[in-house]
């Protein structure tokens, strides 16, 4: 394609076509729920990694939470339906393992809502205590309880409802609740 | 299937897969008879960590395979159409499921070792390994405090809760052996950075466990005699008695019905 100077200026000042199609792509991804926690979006989670062009093709990475999460293929199969809905149909959904998922990926809204949801968020993955073995009951972080935000609370067990969720008790409100690990 | 020996890479990889396959397997056995519907939900939980651990690792190993002699198998053919001598599990991982403590003293000995094991080898010079063990000792450090805090409590529970965690402790102890005595697989894998060398973590795990044990008033085992630490065990496919009928429950139905699909 030759380009006069006016549209150098015009692609300058506007987002080219490739930018808008991955723009495009992002919103998408963005609609498409956690299949396990719904309220928040798998773009919020940190599980998109990346999206670009290949060519006409659309590629987007994504990478597993947990090795085990059973919610990875439906996942895979949410990214591909939201992206046809949108009319993205040359594309290529990839698998990147590093580096590892981390709950500090999970953007500060998402784990606002995690906790109105009933959810304790997780904490900073940074700031998790891994000595070699050694007394594993009380090096537990304190979790506040989401309801009542008191953080007299203990660990009922290291897995809740799924992999990804460890389940607790509150001491002041009684009531059990989630709380997504720190990983 | 293999006209070729299989590359020491690709039996290396399947040590991991398998032990990872073996003990999901186990811990699958719980399903529905866990003591509490917490520790069900638990158990198979963290089957599930190492079911999918093992997906990657055997994913791998197909890859490795196909590279050496132009067709790999799929992470399904490497699972369940395999018979137990080409199995290349610890014999620790194999272990019938007993009751509560022995569950828990198999898991405690071998989530103290992956953990070590896979944090040396996140720095393997071959990235694909590299990765794979990142993303796993992640899974594998909760493992730990788990089944830590159920020998604590079992060791400083009751007389006879610490009775039956002592007698599990002490059964399993010569399946530990083979977990840090590398054959001549490992030790050319070692030399290129691609293996970890399991010698180094004998230490620590030692000392690790040992601390957990002090905490659960518990003694650290003595037996001298090791189950396969002569180069003869679970990683050269030979094993216990207990492989053969986990296999024939795990394969049935991928063998009795070919290319079934769910």
């Amino acid at each position: 394609m030759v380009m006069t100077g006016g549209q150098a200026n015009a692609v300058a000042s506007a987002p080219s076509p490739d930018a808008m199609v991955i723009e495009h792509a992002w919103q998408a991804l963005g609609t498409v729920a956690d299949p396990e926690i719904p309220i928040v979006s798998i773009v919020e989670l940190g599980i998109v990694r990346s999206v670009r062009l290949a060519g006409v093709s659309l590629v987007v990475e994504i990478t597993p939470t947990y090795s085990g999460c059973p919610a990875t293929e439906a996942i895979a199969s949410a990214v591909d339906d939201a992206l046809n809905a949108r009319g993205i149909s040359s594309k290529r959904i990839e698998t990147r393992l590093a580096p590892a998922w981390t709950t500090d990926w999970i953007a500060p809204e998402a784990k606002r809502r995690l906790r109105e949801f009933g959810i304790a968020p997780p904490h900073v993955a940074g700031a998790r205590v891994c000595v070699a073995g050694i007394s594993p009951l009380r090096r537990m972080a304190q979790v506040a309880c989401p309801r009542c935000g008191s953080t007299r609370t203990h660990l009922v067990s290291q897995f809740g409802s799924t992999a990804c969720k460890a389940h607790y008790r509150c001491h002041d409100c009684l009531e059990p609740f989630d709380h997504f690990k720190t990983f | 299937m293999n006209t070729r020996a299989a590359p020491p890479l690709f039996e290396y990889v399947l040590r991991f897969a398998d032990s990872d396959l073996v003990l999901a397997q186990r811990l699958g056995e719980w399903v529905g008879k866990g003591p509490a519907i917490e520790e069900d939900i638990a158990l198979t939980n963290v089957g599930l960590d190492l079911l999918g651990q093992a997906r990657m690792w055997f994913a791998y190993a197909g890859e490795i395979e196909a590279r050496h002699n132009g067709r790999g198998r799929s992470e399904d053919e490497l699972a369940f159409l395999r018979d137990g001598p080409a199995f290349r599990n610890l014999l620790l991982t194999e272990q019938p499921n007993g009751n509560y403590a022995d569950t828990m003293a198999r898991q405690f000995y071998f989530d103290q070792w992956q953990r070590l094991a896979l944090d040396a080898l996140s720095s393997s010079r071959d990235s694909r390994i590299a990765e794979i063990a990142a993303k796993a000792v992640k899974e594998v450090a909760y493992h730990v405090e788990r089944s830590a805090g159920w020998v604590i409590r079992l060791g400083d529970g009751t007389p006879e809760s610490k009775r039956k965690m002592q007698a599990a402790l002490d059964d399993l102890w010569m399946y530990t052996g083979e977990m840090f005595v590398p054959d001549a697989v490992e030790i050319g894998l070692i030399e290129t950075c691609t293996a970890a060398d399991v010698r180094n973590l004998r230490d620590r795990w030692l000392s690790n466990v040992r601390v957990v044990l002090d905490e659960a008033t518990l003694s650290v085992p003595g037996g001298a005699w090791m189950q396969g630490a002569d180069g003869r065990g679970g990683k050269q496919g030979i094993h216990t008695e207990h492989l053969g009928h986990l296999l024939a429950e795990m394969q049935f139905l991928p063998r009795a019905y070919p290319g079934l699909q769910w």
